[in-house]
């Protein structure tokens, strides 16, 4: 099952410039959240905070309270390692390793965590796929096709199926059907929406009816700074701050 | 520079306000009809439908468009969501002075006879509302719309008492029952006109605000 997310005072520096100036922002469990706002305003860095990819960036660094469940993302002795499998990533670009199999691209996180049971792992491979909503189209080829053979909608549902894999308790979603036609696109929307019931999802999105179609809930950010946070509806419909209705109408941004 | 969608805005709005003055133009013909007894203006009205009904399909399609082409949100949604309805409701209004046309032109062919009733100045009340609704329209002024709101219930007395001095009429002279049901049913068309203008208003208070207004509240999407 997925996790509450509560972030406090989060901000978040690339060498001397402050990206993020103190989030607050209460995710609820088992809901999907889209994070929107122009280009350069935060959103990506906020959420490779919430897993601490951001400080996989030379002289990147944040501080703040980032809780998941009861871990204590930023707290003294977390480990970036377990807080990445229990909070799992996808990107925009689907990534899969590309010389590897399908089934070796979702077995593989399972082997860096330690996994050794063949039998284990093939269970694990198998219900990933079928959460990733892959499985029926891959079965035949799980070891005779490799990953980059996969159409890009394949792929990107291959790296849902590999960040799953891992059984986190949160996924975060950095753009993830923004180079996808839209049938693939659709589907990851879909897919989104299944996935709610066992994970907490996180999507960053320029695509504001994406995020209206997928979210329960969505922030807006701009300039580093969480500008409104609400029910996706109310954002779309009837915003309160000037700013967002500003953004989501297309008068800037 | 406007953007195409901007531009796309803009030319609803200048269609509705068109249409809204079709409407407006069609009840006071068919109050001039009233009071002058020529069939002249019952005529022009009825030839007026059809501009009014055409301008209705108009904007329901370009606000189709730009509903799909456009997905619009926040403010822009509900200002198509507003044109959409008062689209709807302009051309009831039309229906209406249509409906008072023919009641007209029924009254015209009986002889005249006083009636205690002030048709013209229930007329000017409904006109006025319908006006002043369209005005916040064009001006997105909330506080005019809410002024029209007000106006209703001074119509629906009218109504009210148009109907009960009426019915006493048709009561004590039974010869005249003719044209004092023609009479009420003129009323009634004015009153509904008057619920149409407030509906207008009610949805531009949506479009402004974002608040919904009808049924006599007022509830902002929580």
């Amino acid at each position: 099952m997925g996790v509450g997310i509560e972030v406090r005072g989060l901000k978040a520096w690339y060498g001397k410039n402050e990206s993020l100036h103190g989030i607050d922002m209460s995710v609820p469990a088992n809901h999907v959240t889209a994070v929107i706002g122009p280009s350069g305003c935060g959103k990506s860095t906020f959420v490779r905070c919430l897993n601490r990819m951001h400080e996989t960036i030379p002289e990147a660094y944040a501080e703040g309270s980032v809780k998941v469940g009861e871990m204590d993302v930023y707290g003294g002795g977390s480990d970036p390692v377990e807080v990445r499998r229990r909070i799992g990533m996808v990107f925009q670009k689907p990534n899969p390793f590309p010389t590897m199999s399908i089934f070796d691209n979702v077995a593989a996180g399972l082997k860096l965590n330690g996994f050794r049971n063949r039998k284990q792992i093939a269970e694990l491979v198998e219900r990933s796929l079928k959460l990733a909503a892959l499985w029926e189209e891959v079965k035949d080829s799980l070891h005779k096709k490799s990953g980059a053979s996969l159409s890009g909608g394949q792929q990107q549902r291959l790296c849902i199926a590999r960040a799953l894999a891992v059984e986190p308790e949160v996924l975060l979603m950095d753009e993830p059907a923004s180079a996808l036609d839209p049938i693939s696109t659709s589907k990851i929307e879909e897919l989104i929406f299944q996935l709610k019931q066992h994970y907490t999802v996180v999507i960053v999105t320029h695509n504001m009816q994406q995020a209206a179609r997928v979210a329960e809930l969505t922030g807006f950010f701009l300039m580093g700074n969480l500008i409104e946070y609400d029910k996706t509806e109310k954002i779309f419909t009837t915003p309160a701050d000037k700013r967002t209705e500003d953004y989501v109408t297309g008068r800037f941004g | 520079m406007r953007s195409r969608f901007q531009q796309g805005l803009d030319d609803l709005k200048e269609r509705l306000l068109r249409m809204g003055g079709l409407a407006e133009q069609a009840i006071d013909r068919a109050t001039e009809a009233y009071r002058t007894r020529d069939s002249k203006f019952c005529q022009m009205v009825l030839a007026g439908e059809t501009a009014i009904n055409d301008a209705e399909r108009e904007i329901d399609e370009l606000a189709l468009d730009l509903l799909a082409m456009q997905q619009p949100m926040a403010v822009d949604l509900r200002f198509i969501l507003a044109v959409l309805k008062i689209n709807a409701d302009l051309e009831r209004v039309g229906d209406q002075a249509v409906n008072i046309a023919q009641r007209v032109l029924d009254l015209i062919s009986e002889p005249e006879i006083p009636l205690p009733v002030d048709i013209p100045r229930m007329a000017d009340g409904v006109s006025t509302m319908v006006q002043r609704a369209l005005e916040s329209f064009l001006d997105g002024k909330a506080e005019v719309a809410e002024a029209v709101l007000q106006m209703d219930s001074i119509v629906d007395r009218m109504k009210d008492e148009a109907f009960v001095v009426l019915v006493q009429k048709m009561h004590d002279d039974p010869a005249c029952t003719r044209q004092a049901l023609d009479v009420l049913l003129i009323a009634r068309s004015l009153e509904r006109i008057a619920d149409h203008a407030t509906n207008i208003a009610e949805d531009v208070i949506f479009w402004v605000r974002g608040a919904d207004v009808r049924h006599g509240g007022a509830h902002y999407r929580e």
